[in-house]
């Protein structure tokens, strides 16, 4: 009993090496280096870049009329000019990061009361799961795009209403997802440990359930993400979104559609950041999921061999 | 029965990825038609890897560097695809672990059995007789009510009889069981290995039998041979090498294995087997062996032919002898005069409406432990959950140390929380993976002992030398550490907030019987040192002569014998303990 005592005394469990190894983390990082991975990160790396850089680098002020409406690409303007004669490459430079800096705060606002709600309804069972569940089933019987305009057109288009209504429409696909994956982990023999240890129930979710959810939530994350992105776009394009002469790539696509004729990369550029973005976040949280659940791994005795080899590697 | 060489694998040799370490090394072996060859071996040896390889498959990842495998003088190696499609199923057959996974659950038994013989047409000409005619051979009643039936309506037993039929219904040449009788209960498990061997014996099946328990397989094949760390150490007749051992790992495997017979002290193998690519350049087994000389670590010893057995071992000659007497007969203290600590009067519990366990009554002694023993369905874990407080619709009594214990774990007290303790079967469920082992153990001190936080780290430490792990294993996390120290751990766990009772609920069944030996004397050694109450359930008869002073066994929910452990084993009263020490297997070769 004495003899690791002495050598153990500033060894404490929350030492320097768990920040090393953190699972998440360390699954991100193996994902990044699978193929899907790679692409995934770099098309929606550069696509942030472009948005978080971009407001900083527009050759011409974006919402200056400078030139004929729907003029061609030329020398001073390399994506011609939009249906008011403004510059369309400072406009998709400038448009970028109000419409992802709310995107991302929808996400997280949907995860996170998703997630609460799913993790409670699995792990309390009971009256708690009724009450959330149905209520959850209430709002996905509304479509999410609609679900979001009712909040818009009743109150008007707000900012922060946006963000608000797009998050609360995920929550409850989010709270569906980590109902189900809870349901799996609450049955788990360490639960029962923490159970019989005497855990009150809301340190056992956070601290025994939540843990385990990391590659779902991540999952939803990445997924959520990119709907939020679209939807978003969506009310841009519907008129409910950030309001002219603010650029956004969503509006855009829906201010110069008249012109697609004239000049076509008003409309293209825009949809196809957005598509490029939808893209590679999608392919990333896939990679994510695929090295989390491994997927590609062989089973039992080989995955051990397989796991070790991947440890040796890393 | 016996007849020519029917299956010869040479030098088989198997690696992960084309050009990544050996998990199998150099295996060699025959079996002559009507034989079955027992491949034994620990977690990680490298069985499974051989089997499939039998059937000229390799996993995802690893790919057949070398070797033959001859079957009726084809090697199925160098078959082209198609060809090999043609002999597994018609010629060599493989019969799963887990039937319950295997079998196709939407089809119905019948249906099952006919696929596999539609899959080779030309083997017979009417599928569906002979699919009966296997049925029958398997022992499974094959009446068209049984034939209608779906997998899940089926037994354990049942489902593996269907497995076996579907594998033995082409007539094949070969079969390969991968454990097939792990997860049944004894009897059933019995029956399945008669089973087998009629079936081989009356067609002239030559058959590779994959298991990790040496009891069971020494009951049933001729030649057994022993894989550690992907190579076989030893192979000859089963009753030579289970009577007289010579490769020191086998000797020491024999020595973990607990027998019903004997009351001894298990001596398990410490340490852990090195895995693919850490094996090192000479014998593997050099680093846990005690007859070790600085030659073994030089280069993996060529198989030794002597007593009518290969032994890879270069000190075969000279080590041989009776092996190491098996150790005395552990004291044991009667216990039948001390107080109970925790007593049970007619505790009855459901499952929904299902009644499964009835008018159980129980007293568990001070400082002694009772062995709980009854087959898989017999109610021994509902029981040890009724008292842990984990499953609540009982009704009846249960006493602990004079206070009444509620149902449920809310009416308990933190101090009753603490003095009750459970350890869970499996260690690969029972530790959150995402919490060091510092996390795990220390979590229980806060709740139940509220010891503030600088104290935990050095608790949990000296916790954790108490199970024989040392302090580098605090930042660790489950998924490093093998089966058995992660079962320490929880261990640890359990004892590191000092309880009067510990439950164990079958804590060595997921584990190597190497390993099992290591734990049972941990938990032997610390129920003596910390006068600990103890339950412990196990299915496996032969444990509990290792552990307990008392044995009751339960049958379908009810405690039909209970006594003090040698008056249970050696003069069972009831017909339902004759049966299950009966069927037990024993540690004996075959005739």
């Amino acid at each position: 009993m004495a003899v690791a005592a002495p050598s153990v005394a500033g060894t404490s469990p929350r030492g320097t090496s768990r920040m090393v190894r953190h699972p998440w983390l360390s699954t991100a990082w193996r994902a990044a280096r699978t193929l899907r991975g790679v692409v995934g990160l770099s098309l929606s790396g550069s696509i942030v870049l472009i948005a978080i850089i971009g407001p900083f680098v527009t050759p011409d002020p974006p919402d200056a009329l400078l030139t004929l409406t729907f003029a061609k690409p030329s020398s001073h303007f390399p994506l011609g000019s939009d249906f008011l004669g403004r510059d369309v490459l400072s406009r998709v430079l400038d448009g970028g990061w109000v419409l992802l800096v709310m995107a991302a705060l929808a996400t997280a606002l949907g995860i996170i009361a998703g997630a609460a709600a799913g993790i409670s309804a699995a792990y309390l069972r009971g009256r708690s799961d009724a009450l959330i569940m149905r209520t959850v089933d209430v709002i996905l019987a509304f479509p999410q795009l609609v679900f979001a305009l009712l909040l818009l057109s009743v109150l008007g288009p707000q900012l922060w209403l946006i963000v608000l209504a797009v998050g609360l429409s995920h929550a409850p696909q989010v709270a569906r997802v980590i109902r189900s994956a809870t349901l799996n982990i609450s049955e788990r023999d360490y639960v029962k440990v923490a159970e019989l240890q005497g855990m009150r129930p809301r340190r056992i979710m956070t601290s025994e359930i939540l843990p385990n959810l990391v590659s779902p939530l991540t999952v939803e994350t990445g997924l959520r993400l990119t709907y939020s992105i679209v939807i978003m776009a969506g009310l841009s394009f519907l008129g409910f979104g950030q309001q002219p002469p603010a650029a956004n790539w969503g509006l855009m696509i829906n201010e110069n559609r008249t012109g697609l004729p004239l000049n076509p990369w008003a409309v293209i550029v825009p949809a196809a950041l957005i598509a490029l973005l939808t893209i590679g976040t999608n392919t990333f949280t896939d990679a994510f999921a695929r090295v989390a659940i491994g997927i590609d791994r062989p089973p039992e005795e080989s995955a051990l061999i397989d796991e070790l080899t991947l440890r040796e590697s890393r | 029965m016996t007849g020519e060489i029917r299956l010869h694998v040479s030098d088989l040799t198997i690696r992960i990825g084309p050009p990544g370490p050996d998990v199998v090394s150099e295996i060699s072996f025959a079996v002559a038609a009507g034989e079955v060859l027992g491949l034994v071996g620990e977690s990680g040896s490298g069985k499974t890897t051989v089997a499939l390889a039998l059937l000229g498959h390799a996993r995802r990842g690893l790919h057949i560097a070398s070797g033959e495998v001859r079957l009726d003088g084809v090697n199925l190696l160098a078959l082209p695809k198609g060809d090999l499609r043609e002999v597994r199923g018609a010629r060599v057959a493989y019969v799963p672990q887990d039937p319950s996974a295997a079998l196709n659950p939407t089809l119905r038994v019948g249906a099952q059995v006919a696929e596999a013989l539609r899959v080779h047409p030309g083997v017979v000409e009417d599928p569906a007789a002979r699919a009966v005619e296997v049925l029958r051979e398997a022992r499974l009643d094959a009446t068209p009510d049984t034939l209608r039936r779906y997998p899940h309506q089926l037994s354990g037993g049942q489902q593996q009889r269907v497995a076996l039929a579907m594998a033995f219904c082409c007539r094949p040449r070969l079969i390969v069981l991968d454990e097939p009788t792990t997860g049944l209960d004894v009897s059933t498990q019995r029956h399945v290995l008669d089973t087998v061997r009629s079936l081989c014996g009356s067609y002239g099946v030559a058959a590779v039998y994959v298991s990790h328990d040496l009891a069971v397989v020494g009951g049933l094949v001729g030649e057994v041979a022993v894989m550690y760390a992907g190579r076989i150490v030893e192979r000859g007749p089963t009753a030579k090498v289970f009577a007289d051992p010579i490769h020191p790992y086998t000797r020491r495997l024999l020595a973990a294995v607990p027998s019903p017979d004997r009351a001894e002290e298990l001596t398990g193998i410490e340490g852990q087997p090195p895995r693919p690519g850490r094996r090192g350049a000479g014998c593997s087994f050099a680093p846990r062996c005690d007859f070790v000389i600085d030659e073994c670590r030089v280069a993996p010893p060529a198989p030794v032919a002597i007593d009518s057995r290969a032994v890879r071992c270069i000190r075969a000659e000279e080590i041989r002898g009776p092996s190491a007497s098996r150790p005395a007969s552990a004291p044991r203290k009667s216990s039948a005069d001390r107080a109970a600590a925790l007593s049970l009067r007619s505790v009855s519990a459901r499952y929904g409406r299902r009644l499964v366990l009835s008018g159980v009554d129980l007293d568990v002694p001070r400082e002694s432990c009772v062995a709980l023993v009854g087959e898989s369905g017999s109610g021994k874990t509902t029981l040890a959950r009724c008292i842990a407080g984990l499953h609540t619709s009982w009704s009846g009594q249960i006493m602990f140390d004079g206070t009444r214990l509620e149902p449920g774990l809310r009416g308990r007290t933190k101090d009753t929380l603490r003095r009750v303790q459970y350890i869970f079967q499996n260690p690969y469920a029972s530790l959150n993976p995402r919490k060091t082992i510092g996390q795990i153990v220390a979590q229980p001190l806060e709740p139940l002992l509220g010891l503030p936080f600088r104290h935990r780290a050095e608790r949990a430490a000296s916790a954790l030398a108490d199970v024989s792990l040392s302090a580098d294993f605090l930042d660790r996390y489950p998924d490093q550490l093998s089966g058995g120290e992660r079962q320490r751990v929880a261990i640890a766990r359990a004892l590191v907030v000092e309880p009067d009772l510990l439950i164990c609920d079958e804590v060595t069944s997921a584990l190597d019987v190497s390993v099992q030996a290591v734990i049972v004397e941990q938990l032997r050694r610390l129920q003596r040192e910390r006068q600990l109450a103890m339950i412990f359930i196990t299915h496996n008869l032969a444990l509990v002569r290792s552990i307990a002073q008392t044995a009751v066994v339960l049958c379908d929910g009810a405690v039909v014998e209970s006594g003090p452990v040698d008056q249970v084993l050696e003069h069972p009263a009831n017909p339902y303990t004759v049966a299950l020490i009966k069927d037990a297997p024993v540690l004996s070769g075959r005739e």
